[in-house]
């Protein structure tokens, strides 16, 4: 807090009052933000501490993921693909399935697995499921770097609409977010959410398009398909790096309100159980 | 001068939930409440809560540069009030006001990776305790030369000694540089030479000029280092002011320390198969039980104990006698080798006037023998205490000086001052 005191040698003055923390908060997470990104730093350094291959398991994890998928659903099985080749197909779905389930899982368990952090030491408490939800999408980033010479190795030639990736990845952070956020704060009260959660995100990826193309689903439950805020987001992924594919557009906005209506839900509901965190932790 | 820390009216509750296992929730739990609530049944709810006030109507006020000793026993709310004070509990009513910049060391080494090398945990724990990246970067080599691990500091320090881990973690710490300072039982850290090592550092950091609320059980280094003490009991503030009087409140309200009792219709046992502690008493220079003997004036521990089977003994009696600030002054051993076989004894040891300093004293009985190796059969600390007064006037040891004379004893001595030239 480098501006603890200010420049003319006055004494910053803080006031502890109950109810008082909320009107500071967002000012406080600014303030905290070198914390952030140091425990970012500290959560890459951990994971590749003695590992042989490091940073390279980032990469190779949704490569190999997406091969087996390739494989069995692509090869074996025969599950259309929307004449896409089947391993850049699966791919760009599961590189950003990975980073939403990563993202909640993680953040999910920030809170409890902080919690000498937490009961000893004020900072916002929103920084931890923050930081999870940020190595997530450092490693995503990693992995979305190899799609495009994936799609070149698969003769697909990317267009400009490869740069909505963008907002689309801003997208599904906020909405990974605001779960994470929500299941972090649930974990603390409810230890069961730490048994749930692996259940339902391993029925999401099948529940999500991720090794189909959602249009496998029929018209008339399309539209309640979508509400499944990762639909969209998934559709828009391929929509984004195939220039042949089209997009169904009220699923794209359905999705993207969503994870307008997740985050702002998440976020709520953490800062309400935030304030007595540290005496149920 | 201003106040660092003003506090009015502070208070805190916490919520005990009896009946049933609620130590914590459970999502079921939580559904079978609310269909219980929808349907109306039940509504009456089994749970019993309890409202708990761990800290209430705390009001004070802490000066620039104060450095004010918290003491209580455990439970009496100080890591409460500390944690409110540090932000990381909300009181429930109340107001504090904080000038300046504050870090509190509730823990030593708080959010310490053991896989991370030191200097990696050296920023990471700077940042977690407020300081920026630029401030660690500038004291990294005076942190780690403190904590005297310049050799392993690329070292992960899940190999590091816990005595290394320590003193790096406090190192970190020690060197914050806020205005004000909050510290919780951080001393009990590392070897001896250490421990010294601390206390000069704080002790360097409260003199220039910085506040600092120090919150310990070991009460010698509250009065070596607070200018002043507040004394919490049940959450509220019973007294405060000048350090030694407010130790001594804490000592007396410990009813723990009688100046004398008797366990023969008691429900609690001291002893063991061989001997059982049967009761103590302070006797002033008349031989009457007393609480307060005169600085100047004889006075006489008693312990009475039994010996319950054929032990071959000799059971040696032996007194412990400590300060008021924990520190210990003396161990007096009885060499007579009198109590063997079976029986009732009594062990009186005579304190001379003119030994002991005014003050409180806590005496330690024990029992040993030490025919088969070295056997406590019992050690009971603190089973008697009683006050030493200083009338002043006519104190043969103060000369002509009529303010407070420190340490343990007051002995009055020979001396000799001869004109040589």
């Amino acid at each position: 807090m480098p501006d603890a005191i200010s420049a003319a040698g006055v004494k910053r003055l803080t006031v502890i009052e109950a109810g008082r923390a909320n009107i500071e908060y967002f000012q406080d997470l600014w303030r905290f933000r070198e914390l952030f990104y140091i425990l970012v730093w500290r959560d890459i350094l951990i994971r590749y501490k003695q590992t042989a291959l490091g940073l390279a398991w980032t990469l190779l994890k949704p490569l190999l993921t997406a091969l087996v998928f390739a494989l069995v659903f692509g090869k074996l099985v025969q599950v259309p693909s929307g004449g896409m080749p089947h391993a850049p197909f699966i791919y760009v779905a599961l590189v950003p399935w990975l980073f939403f389930a990563s993202a909640i899982a993680d953040s999910s368990t920030s809170l409890t697995a902080h919690s000498g952090l937490v009961s000893k030491v004020y900072f916002p408490r929103l920084l931890l499921p923050m930081v999870a939800t940020a190595v997530a999408l450092i490693d995503m980033l990693v992995a979305l770097a190899l799609l495009v010479p994936m799609l070149l190795f698969f003769g697909v030639a990317p267009t400009w609409r490869l740069l909505l990736l963008i907002p689309l990845t801003l997208a599904t952070g906020m909405l990974a977010f605001g779960l994470g956020a929500w299941a972090a704060a649930l974990h603390v009260r409810y230890r069961d959410t730490g048994i749930v959660l692996p259940f339902v995100l391993q029925f999401g990826l099948y529940l999500s398009p991720v090794i189909f193309p959602s249009d496998l689903v029929p018209y008339p439950w399309r539209l309640l398909y979508s509400l499944n805020p990762v639909v969209g987001v998934i559709e828009g992924f391929r929509w984004a790096s195939f220039p042949n594919q089209a997009v169904h557009l009220p699923a794209l906005v359905l999705s993207l309100a969503s994870a307008f209506v997740f985050l702002f839900a998440g976020l709520r509901y953490f800062r309400r159980t935030e304030r007595d965190l540290a005496d149920v932790i | 001068m201003t106040s660092a820390i003003s506090v009015t009216n502070l208070s805190k509750r916490y919520r005990i939930v009896h009946g049933g296992q609620r130590g914590y929730h459970t999502l079921r739990d939580e559904i079978s409440a609310g269909f219980r609530r929808l349907t109306g049944r039940g509504s009456a709810t089994r749970d019993v809560t309890e409202e708990f006030w761990a800290v209430k109507d705390a009001s004070f006020e802490i000066k620039t540069g104060e450095r004010v000793g918290l003491i209580g026993r455990n439970g009496a709310g100080k890591s409460t009030l500390l944690k409110m004070l540090s932000k990381v509990v909300e009181p429930t009513t109340g107001r504090i006001e904080i000038r300046g910049r504050l870090s509190s060391l509730l823990e030593v080494g708080t959010g310490f990776h053991s896989e991370l090398t030191g200097r990696e945990n050296v920023f990471l724990n700077g940042a977690i305790l407020g300081m920026p990246r630029a401030e660690t970067l500038r004291k990294f080599d005076e942190i780690v030369a403190f904590a005297g691990v310049e050799r392993f500091i690329d070292t992960p320090v899940k190999h590091y000694s816990s005595g290394m881990y320590m003193r790096l973690a406090f190192a970190v710490a020690a060197h914050l540089d806020p205005d004000i300072l909050l510290i919780d039982e951080v001393l009990a850290v590392g070897d001896l030479a250490f421990q010294q090592k601390c206390l000069g550092k704080i002790e360097s950091i409260t003199n220039s000029g910085r506040t600092v609320l120090f919150v310990s059980h070991n009460l010698g280094s509250i009065s070596s280092l607070c200018t002043s003490a507040m004394l919490l009991e049940n959450g509220r503030i019973i007294a405060s002011g000048d350090v030694a009087g407010v130790v001594m409140k804490y000592y007396r309200d410990g009813s723990s320390s009688p100046a004398s009792f008797d366990l023969r219709n008691g429900v609690r046992k001291i002893g063991n198969a061989h001997v059982r502690l049967v009761s103590g008493r302070v006797l002033d220079a008349k031989g009457a039980p007393s609480m307060e003997v005169l600085i100047s004036e004889n006075a006489c521990i008693e312990m009475e104990f039994e010996v319950l089977d054929s032990h071959p003994g000799p059971f040696v009696p032996n007194f412990h006698f400590h300060t008021a600030d924990g520190t210990a002054a003396f161990v007096s051993v009885d060499t007579s080798r009198n109590a063997t076989g079976p029986g009732t004894y009594v062990a009186r040891c005579e304190i001379p006037g003119n030994l002991l300093n005014e003050g409180s004293y806590f005496v330690g009985f024990g029992l040993t023998t030490f025919t088969t190796g070295v056997t406590v059969h019992f050690f009971e600390p603190g089973a008697v205490s009683f006050n030493v007064r200083d009338p002043i006037e006519g104190t043969a040891s103060r000369g002509d000086w009529g303010g407070s004379m420190p340490g343990a004893v007051r002995p009055n001595l020979a001396w000799q001052t001869e004109k040589i030239a």
